[in-house]
């Protein structure tokens, strides 16, 4: 057989599927006895299995630096994670909960901002973010909702509990692959799939399409909804067409809009038709060179005036920035005892301000041992992992605090969970997170599970595509299963 | 329907095409060697002169390569990036078209054209041009085949799916033109008679291409002549790869399209396509030998371009003010 876990060594760290070593966590142990019985010549058929699926299907992403724009899989590793039912409810509630203050912030700061004035958030925190947008200030948007669509990253600490590393209240993505994933594993493991009852993640597209129904302008019944992309060579590009293609909507690219009399419509081969609702996938900046960038060449001029106008609808909203804005993230907190006079049920990672004196003072003599981001940055990009970083690239970091402190924050290293992967043809433990997607509309509705991304390069902590990362499929499973 | 995903069904189904008939030319041009050099000494490289003559490509083709031999035409049609009508620029090209709409063609189809395009770029496409190029025609043919059932069989017919069979059909329409002018470009051996031996081989490769040779017999019995053959291609009103019948078909798919009844017509491109189904309904070959075999070929492809860029003006093109007022 295929003894694919003998030399298995969890590490220092809270592992998914081992309780201690060769023992695995109840909800694991069917996955270890179908790996116990199978051998590696059937393993290697799933796999080639699983990555021509992804090739045939399409689901890449394109390298920009290579001149012959090559597509890649995003790299699928074929042992799912698995969340009990007990587990997941508690996740569940907390990110409801959380949701729920995001967005009550939102309304608040772009409204009486009670929140600033009662001295629980500082206002240069809110009014020196790069994504408040004041052009907003006491705008109504429709049904007070303002992110439709949530992804918030959970990590797991060495004790195995959950934790908020960010949450993306823009334009969160990687929904595609957790469907794709999923269908993947019926491909490849269909009997297993069956013997443990994991919850389907498939209505996803379902939902989305509910939430962008219910915010149509006017209470439309029969809405026209499109989804607007910045073009097929955008990276997530696969995504948006999955989307538009899974909820039988147009995907549109700026120039086939147009804004007039404050209407946005789309050109058609039978001339032009009015546009209701906007799911858009290009940040504020970039929707509308008239209000925004100058140069966006991906956005419709007019769009924000028809926004205003209450004639389309947009998920997100703009200015949502403002609520994932990493120095704000670590006021949610306070936030949801403000709101809702409740406990956190997710807690933050500690972290620090750059841009309070003292913690100022601590980032920078600490900085080996602290992760370090920029407060607008996502994707893995613009941060810095002091234990595994340079003492040159150390130095260039703190100049970049110094310079402007309101930009950076920092925190301890958490050591993430690890779990289980197939690398160097054996398993090993890579570490994991976990962004489940949060829909927000009539009410809160979130597919169970979400992407777990897996960092595949030994020891390291990032996660994210565009660093090495790669995804597995998420199990929640039905209650009353072990 | 957005103009611009319009636009691109058409074009990514016109690309499927033209790679598929690139392949035809070639595969049958091969064929037609083997016969030839087993019948007397014809010098083979010249062989395939009216091949690039047919592309229209001669200049490209002669920047890049020192001789016209086999090898090098074959490398030139099926895997070279420079030449933008290659089969793998054209299906590049059809699968850029298609993951721009590919939340309105099915998955199925998606998946096809995604198959195709990843075998024209793989190492095993690149052995089997090199040590098998028939077989590398063959797959490319069965590919766009398979392309096209999956559309019919997976796609509603309903718009999009009109845009496409119109891109497919002219396309067509015009590589059938081609290929027929093909006999035009090749010179018969010095001491050959036009309806000889070697004639006659030239005008069956040409059905061959067309996969019209069985269908031709079955309708023309004893020898294969040129006026027959050029008959059956151009006029015949039920065979698939035939000119009349791609014309016939695309235009009435224009009027399935804007909805207008195929005695009239609502815009340029309906006009147009009308005029060219009316003239070959009643075009007798008598005619078009009278007028010129080529010449004839080549006023149907200027009208077929004339038919294209109509087409865009009528659905593609930006059309927010007039569409507004």
């Amino acid at each position: 057989m295929g003894d694919f876990f003998s030399e298995y060594q969890a590490g220092d760290f809270y592992d998914e599927m081992f309780a201690a070593p060769g023992e695995a966590r109840p909800h694991y142990s069917k996955l270890l006895a179908r790996f116990k019985e199978m051998d590696r010549e059937e393993f290697e058929r799933k796999r080639a299995l699983a990555a021509s699926t992804f090739l045939s299907q399409g689901v890449t992403f394109t390298v920009y630096n290579d001149e012959q724009g090559t597509e890649r899989i995003f790299p699928f590793d074929l042992l799912p994670r698995i969340i009990p039912a007990a587990e997941w409810e508690k996740i569940e509630r907390g990110l409801v909960q959380r949701i729920t203050a995001l967005n009550l912030f939102l309304h608040d700061i772009y409204h009486q901002q009670n929140i600033l004035r009662d001295g629980v958030i500082p206002k240069q925190i809110v009014w020196e973010a790069a994504h408040f947008r004041p052009e907003f200030m006491h705008f109504d948007v429709p049904r007070n909702v303002y992110i439709h669509i949530c992804g918030t990253d959970l990590v797991r600490d060495r004790d195995g509990n959950y934790l908020v590393l960010e949450d993306n209240a823009r334009c969160p993505s990687g929904v595609s692959y957790v469907i794709e994933n999923r269908q993947t594993m019926k491909r490849t493991f269909p009997n297993l799939l069956g013997q443990y009852r994991v919850r389907p993640v498939e209505d996803y597209s379902q939902e989305l399409l509910n939430v962008l129904r219910y915010i149509a302008p006017h209470g439309q019944r029969e809405p026209t909804i499109v989804l607007l992309t910045p073009g097929v060579y955008n990276s997530a590009y696969f995504e948006h067409s999955f989307l538009a293609r899974s909820m039988g909507i147009e995907i549109v690219e700026g120039r086939d809009l147009v804004a007039q009399g404050g209407k946005v419509f789309m050109r058609t081969t039978k001339g032009l038709a009015q546009v209701d609702v906007i799911y858009r996938r290009i940040n504020d900046d970039f929707l509308d060179p008239q209000v925004f960038r100058k140069d966006s060449g991906l956005g419709v001029p007019g769009l924000v005036e028809a926004y205003r106008d209450g004639n389309v609808s947009l998920a997100n909203s703009i200015g949502t920035g403002i609520a994932d804005d990493k120095a704000v993230y670590h006021f949610v907190p306070k936030m949801i005892r403000y709101y809702l006079n409740e406990d956190a049920l997710l807690p933050n990672v500690p972290t620090y301000l750059a841009s309070v004196k003292e913690e100022l003072t601590y980032i920078l003599e600490h900085i080996l041992e602290l992760v370090v981001k920029a407060v607008n940055e996502s994707g893995g990009y613009g941060m810095l992992v002091g234990p595994q970083a340079t003492k040159a690239e150390c130095e260039k970091f703190k100049e970049k605090i110094r310079k402007s402190p309101r930009n950076y924050i920092a925190q301890p290293v958490v050591p993430l969970s690890r779990a289980p992967s197939f690398c160097d043809d054996n398993m090993e433990g890579r570490h994991i997170d976990l962004r489940p997607f949060i829909l927000y509309g009539e009410k809160v509705t979130i597919v169970p599970g979400g992407l777990t991304r897996v960092a595949l390069r030994k020891g390291s902590l990032v996660v994210n595509s565009s660093q090495g990362g790669g995804s597995k499929d998420t199990w929640v499973l039905e209650n009353g299963v072990a | 329907m957005l103009s611009r995903v319009a636009d691109s069904l058409y074009w990514m189904s016109r690309y499927i095409e033209r790679a598929e008939n690139n392949a035809r030319i070639v595969e049958v041009n091969l064929q037609m060697l083997l016969d030839l050099t087993n019948q007397q000494e014809a010098d083979p490289n010249q062989q395939w002169d009216p091949v690039i003559s047919s592309l229209e490509e001669n200049e490209l083709f002669s920047s890049l390569y020192p001789k016209p031999d086999g090898r090098a035409v074959i490398d030139f049609v099926s895997l070279q990036k420079k030449n933008p009508n290659s089969i793998v620029s054209c299906l590049t090209c059809a699968r850029e078209n298609a993951r721009t709409t590919s939340e309105l063609i099915s998955s199925e189809m998606w998946e096809q054209i995604n198959r195709l395009y990843l075998f024209v770029k793989s190492d095993t496409a690149k052995k089997l041009v090199r040590t098998s190029p028939y077989e590398f025609f063959k797959r490319v043919i069965t590919g766009s085949h398979l392309c096209q059932g999956t559309t019919d069989a997976t796609m509603t017919h309903a718009e999009g799916w009109d845009f496409i069979r119109i891109g497919k059909l002219l396309e067509r329409a015009d590589c059938t033109s081609r290929i027929l002018d093909i006999k035009y470009h090749i010179l018969l051996p010095s001491g050959e008679e036009v309806g000889g031996n070697i004639d006659t081989i030239q005008w069956m490769s040409v059905l061959r291409s067309c996969s019209a040779l069985e269908a031709y017999r079955k309708i023309y019995f004893g020898q294969v002549a040129p006026w027959k053959v050029a008959e059956f291609i151009i006029t015949h009103s039920a065979f698939p790869r035939s000119i009349r019948f791609a014309v016939d078909c695309f235009e009435s798919a224009l009027h399935h399209i804007s909805g207008s009844n195929e005695t009239k017509y609502a815009n340029e491109a309906e006009r147009l396509a009308g005029r060219l189904r009316s003239d070959l309904d009643y075009a007798t070959i008598g005619d078009i030998f009278k007028f010129g075999l080529h010449e004839y070929l080549e006023q149907i492809q200027d009208r077929l371009a004339e038919i294209n860029h109509a087409i865009h003006d009528a659905y593609c093109a930006n059309n927010a003010a007039e569409a507004f007022s």
